[in-house]
Parts: structure tokens; C-alpha cells; sequence
């Protein structure tokens, strides 16, 4: 399978030349094929966010380059342009973005920028306003007037609108309640499913990674440090811990009961949890 | 990008001009900038300017972030040198070009305009770049609270302008962020009519005011909480004081007054 994105030895340094110099991303290599769903974890000022800005021609590389099908993102101005309509990135708490008088106007603006007609237009916007659960009624109403966890979807609406090839999403649940995080997670899946389309997602919790996405990206110290499934990841649960990283909360107890002998492989679900005890049990009863 | 921005920044250091009590600096520019005004030849000129370099060289701070903070302000140099040099007249020409006229004095007029230009503002900088801008605020304060008896709110307004500096970086930090999410949309802010172009800049501006409106609202909040209220009977944690460096400081400025206007009246 062609890989929809290619990540070549890519180097950034912010503010090169002055004292506040600071090394963000070192070397970082890695794929995308299509049709995957992507978590990439890390501890704060990892790189996480500057990676995530070059994968759309935000930012430019200093070394390496980044191919989208095959084409370096920087080989052409025009080209960088499509690339921010093909590579959708919804930035950290993006509802702070909203500027237009409804909500419709919003989340129309990308694909408008994209130079679309009318009817394609209203289309997608109703489409990502499906996707996120946004009535009619909000749709017409001031995007201020929203709840906080209804603009955020709002805001990820006018990503989702461009019809992005490739989904990047910057924390999408940070700073929500925990019905607002479920709400979001669940509009995410279900485009993904819909759509059958390709998702990154930067976030901070084990839990949601371990559960939504089937690979993982670890970063740290502006270095891609591991690049595999979520078993395979962790399995190695200390050198998560050693980093600064948590292992799902359901992983740490299993850890806990093999220090005392018992031995899981591989759980950090609550399914897979719930699963690895009742086979223990003989198949029966309740875990 | 936005965040390269050098104006008003703050380079901490341990140098003696760094030490200088905040108030020092400021009067010391003052003083600075006077000289510089009365300087008239070129040894006066001399002077100042040899002065300067070496504070800039005590204070060890990177000529390259004086020269970055000039180029804005390059246009306005060469404004003025070049209305200088085309517009005095004097007694030697040196070149005669249809209705122009560009004469020695001209020449040296603008040389010496400019380098004041320069003096004037790479001694500002100076201040900034080794004063915090809290210290420069608490500096301002005090040497501005003799105008409190005459009903000037001193706190008040060393307090407004204490915030705004301190907002500059977190401002310019959202607007990059803004304008790198709207980016992220397609907006583009490079081409297009001059119109079109400030038609963009409306994705930009209308969460930057709501952010910054926010801001102020929370930061009223968190101070109300705190129960601030104003400058009457307000005592500080970090007193000023002055120390044998500021008087020496003081007589070094005060030699250097005392030297160009010496040279400048007799014309030496």
C-alpha cells in the first residue's frame, strides 16, 4: 500500500540564530497509510504540536522533507496551499478561532476558501454539522452563543468540511467535561467510520489512545521515540513511565498483579480486562 | 514570524548596566539623550556616540539584536538623512544637478542627523533590553509620584502600562496561533487586491479582540479576588534603592554632559 504520507528525517528549530534557540523536532521519520487511526502521545513541549504544524506546510522543515502521495509539500506554492485543504489540522481548544456571525458562516469558511460552488458548499457544511451533532437551529445561531463543548465541535466542523484526506486533531478533548470528551470521541469515530477516513490524534489520555486508535506514536524530547500498536507499546510500560508517560489506567493494574505473580499479557482495555480475567476464571461467572 | 519580534524585549543578564537601579537608567537616558541634542561637532559627536558603544559593550548584550530592533527603522533614518542632505544649503557645493543641490554642510548635516537617529535609539533599546519591563514600570512610578499631588493617578497608570507590557509576548503568541489556524483553513493573507487583503485580516482580528477581552476580564477577576484596590497605602515587596554603583553611574553621565558642553560652546 502506498503510504498517503511520508515523513523523511524531518528537523525543526525554533527561533534559529538567537539565545532562545530551541530544538523542537529531531529527526523524526514515519508513514501514513490510509484508513489508519493514529495516537501520538508525549509529554508537554515533546514536539507533538510543531510535528503536528509541518504535516500540513504550517511549518517548514529545516532538514527532511514530507511527502502527501508521493509530492514534497514544499515543492510548490500552489501545492502547499492544497496541502492545508488535504491535511485537515484541528489546532489545541480550536472554538478560540470562531469569528464569523453564525455558525454556518464558520464552518463554511474553509471549504469557501477552497474555491468550491454554492451547493458543494452547503452540502459538506450540513454534512460536518451531521458529523458533530449540530442542529439547524445552531447552525443559524452566533457561534458566542454555543456551549463550550458545542463550539469546539463547531470548530472541528470546519475542518471536517474540507473533507480532509488526512484528520489531524491537537488535543480535541482538552479542557471538556467528561460527557463533552465522550461527545467528541464519538463524532470522531463515527466520520471515521462513515468515511472510512485517515485520523491523527494528539492527546494526553492512555485511555482514549488505548481504545480508538490502532497505532501509536510516542514522542519525546523532540525525538519519534516508539512507532508501533498499542500492545506493542505497552508491553514496554516502564520505559513509558521512565518518560514522563502513563500507561492506561487499566494497563497499571494488570502491571500491579503481574509484580504479584499473575501474569496478563497484554491488556489495556477495560474489554481486553474484562476478557483475560473471565478466561482465567475457567469462562464462567463474573470477572 | 510575529514571535521574532525584538522591540521592547527583555535579555536578562549580570552586567553592571543591568544591576543600574531601574531609575538610574531611566534618568541616565534622559541625560543621554540631552547630550546627544547639545552635541554640534565632531568631537562632541564623538563622544556620545563612543560612550554608547561602550554601555553596549559592558552590557554584554549581542550587537545583532540592536541591529534586528533598527531595521524597522531604517525608512525613517534615511527620510531624514536624505531631506537633510537635499534641503540645507551652505557654501561649498559639491554637486549641482538640475534644480538639485547637495552642499558639504548638507553632507554633514544628514551624517550627523542620522547618527543621532541611531544614538537615540540604540540607547532606548539599551534600557529595555537589560531593564525588565516590571522594574521600568516601578521606576516610572516612583520617579513620576511627585505629579500625585497634583491629582495624577501615578499608581494607576504605572499599573495599565505594567499590563500591557506584560501582554505583548501572550497577544503576539495568540496571534500567531490565530493566524496559523486560519492558515489551517486556507485563509490567505498574501495575495489578492488591497481590499481582499484586509478583508482577511477579519479571521484574524475578530478572536484576537475576543481573546483579549476575555483576558482583561479574567485578569479584573483574578485582581478583584485579591482584593487589589489602587495605589493609596500600597507598600512594594521589591523596594528600589540606590546603590554606590547608581551614584557613580550618575557622575560618569554627568562628566559627559559636563565634556560636550564644553566642546559644543567653544566650539572645539
Amino acid at each position: 500500500m502506498t503510504p498517503l504520507l511520508e515523513v523523511n528525517h524531518i528537523s525543526y528549530t525554533y527561533s534559529a540564530g538567537t539565545p532562545f534557540a530551541h530544538k523542537a523536532l529531531d529527526d523524526v521519520s514515519f508513514q501514513i497509510h490510509p484508513g489508519e487511526f493514529i495516537g501520538v502521545i508525549g509529554h508537554t513541549g515533546s514536539g507533538k504540536s510543531t510535528l503536528m504544524q509541518h504535516l500540513n506546510g504550517l511549518l517548514k522543515p529545516d532538514e527532511g522533507q514530507i511527502l502527501l502521495g508521493g509530492q514534497d509539500i514544499w515543492s510548490d506554492k500552489k501545492f502547499t496551499r492544497a496541502c492545508r485543504f488535504r491535511v485537515g489540522l484541528v489546532f489545541q481548544y480550536p472554538e478560540y478561532q470562531l469569528f464569523e456571525e453564525t455558525v454556518y458562516a464558520d464552518i463554511a469558511f474553509g471549504p469557501k476558501n477552497m474555491g468550491l460552488d454554492e451547493n458543494e458548499v452547503d452540502r459538506r457544511v450540513r454534512e460536518a454539522a451531521g458529523f458533530v451533532g449540530i442542529t439547524e437551529q445552531q447552525l443559524k445561531a452566533s457561534p458566542f452563543d454555543l456551549s463550550g463543548g458545542q463550539k469546539r465541535r463547531a470548530a472541528i466542523a470546519g475542518i471536517v468540511a474540507m473533507e480532509p484526506e488526512l484528520l489531524i486533531l491537537d488535543e480535541p478533548t482538552a479542557g471538556l467535561d467528561p460527557r463533552g470528551r465522550e461527545e467528541i470521541l464519538d463524532n470522531i469515530q463515527a466520520y471515521r467510520q462513515a468515511k472510512n477516513a485517515t485520523i491523527m490524534m494528539v492527546t494526553h489520555s492512555m485511555n482514549d489512545v488505548a481504545r480508538l486508535a490502532d497505532r501509536l506514536l510516542v514522542m519525546s524530547g523532540s525525538r519519534l521515540v516508539l512507532d508501533g500498536t498499542p500492545e506493542e507499546i505497552f508491553v514496554n510500560a516502564q520505559s513509558l513511565v521512565d518518560m514522563g508517560l502513563d500507561v492506561p489506567e487499566v494497563t497499571r493494574v494488570f502491571l500491579a498483579l503481574e509484580k504479584m505473580g499473575l501474569k496478563f499479557p497484554g491488556v489495556y482495555t477495560m474489554e481486553q480486562a474484562v476478557r483475560a480475567l473471565t478466561q482465567r476464571k475457567g469462562g464462567g461467572g463474573h470477572a | 514570524m510575529l514571535k521574532d519580534i525584538t522591540l521592547g524585549q527583555y535579555f536578562p543578564g549580570n552586567s553592571v548596566i543591568h544591576r543600574l537601579d531601574p531609575r538610574t537608567k531611566l534618568i541616565l537616558l534622559v541625560a543621554y539623550i540631552a547630550a546627544l541634542f547639545i552635541a554640534s561637532n565632531f568631537l562632541s559627536y564623538a563622544l556620545t556616540l563612543g560612550f554608547l558603544v561602550i554601555c553596549i559593550a559592558i552590557s554584554k548584550i549581542q550587537p545583532k539584536a540592536f541591529f534586528k530592533g533598527l531595521k524597522p527603522l531604517i525608512v525613517l533614518m534615511c527620510f531624514t538623512g536624505i531631506m537633510n542632505l537635499f534641503f540645507t544649503s551652505g557654501e561649498t557645493l559639491l554637486v549641482h544637478f538640475w534644480i538639485i543641490n547637495i552642499y558639504l554642510e548638507g553632507l554633514v548635516r544628514a551624517i550627523f542627523m542620522i547618527l543621532r537617529l541611531l544614538a537615540l535609539i540604540c540607547a532606548t533599546f539599551l534600557l529595555t533590553y537589560t531593564t525588565s519591563p516590571i522594574a521600568l514600570t516601578d521606576a516610572l512610578e516612583s520617579l513620576l509620584r511627585p505629579l500625585g499631588k497634583i491629582g495624577l493617578p501615578v499608581h494607576e497608570l504605572a499599573m495599565i502600562m505594567c499590563i500591557a507590557l506584560r501582554f505583548i509576548p501572550t497577544l503576539l503568541e495568540e496571534t500567531d496561533k490565530i493566524i496559523s489556524a486560519q492558515k489551517a483553513r486556507g485563509a490567505d493573507f498574501e495575495t489578492g487586491s488591497l481590499i481582499q487583503r484586509v478583508k482577511a485580516l477579519i479571521p484574524i482580528l475578530v478572536p484576537l479582540f475576543i481573546s483579549a477581552f476575555r483576558r482583561a476580564d479574567e485578569l479584573a477577576t483574578a485582581m478583584e479576588c485579591r482584593c487589589y484596590q489602587g495605589g493609596e497605602g500600597r507598600t512594594k515587596m521589591k523596594q528600589l534603592h540606590y546603590a554606590p554603583l547608581d551614584y557613580g553611574a550618575f557622575g560618569v553621565l554627568a562628566l559627559l554632559l559636563a565634556a560636550t558642553i564644553t566642546l559644543t560652546v567653544f566650539g572645539l
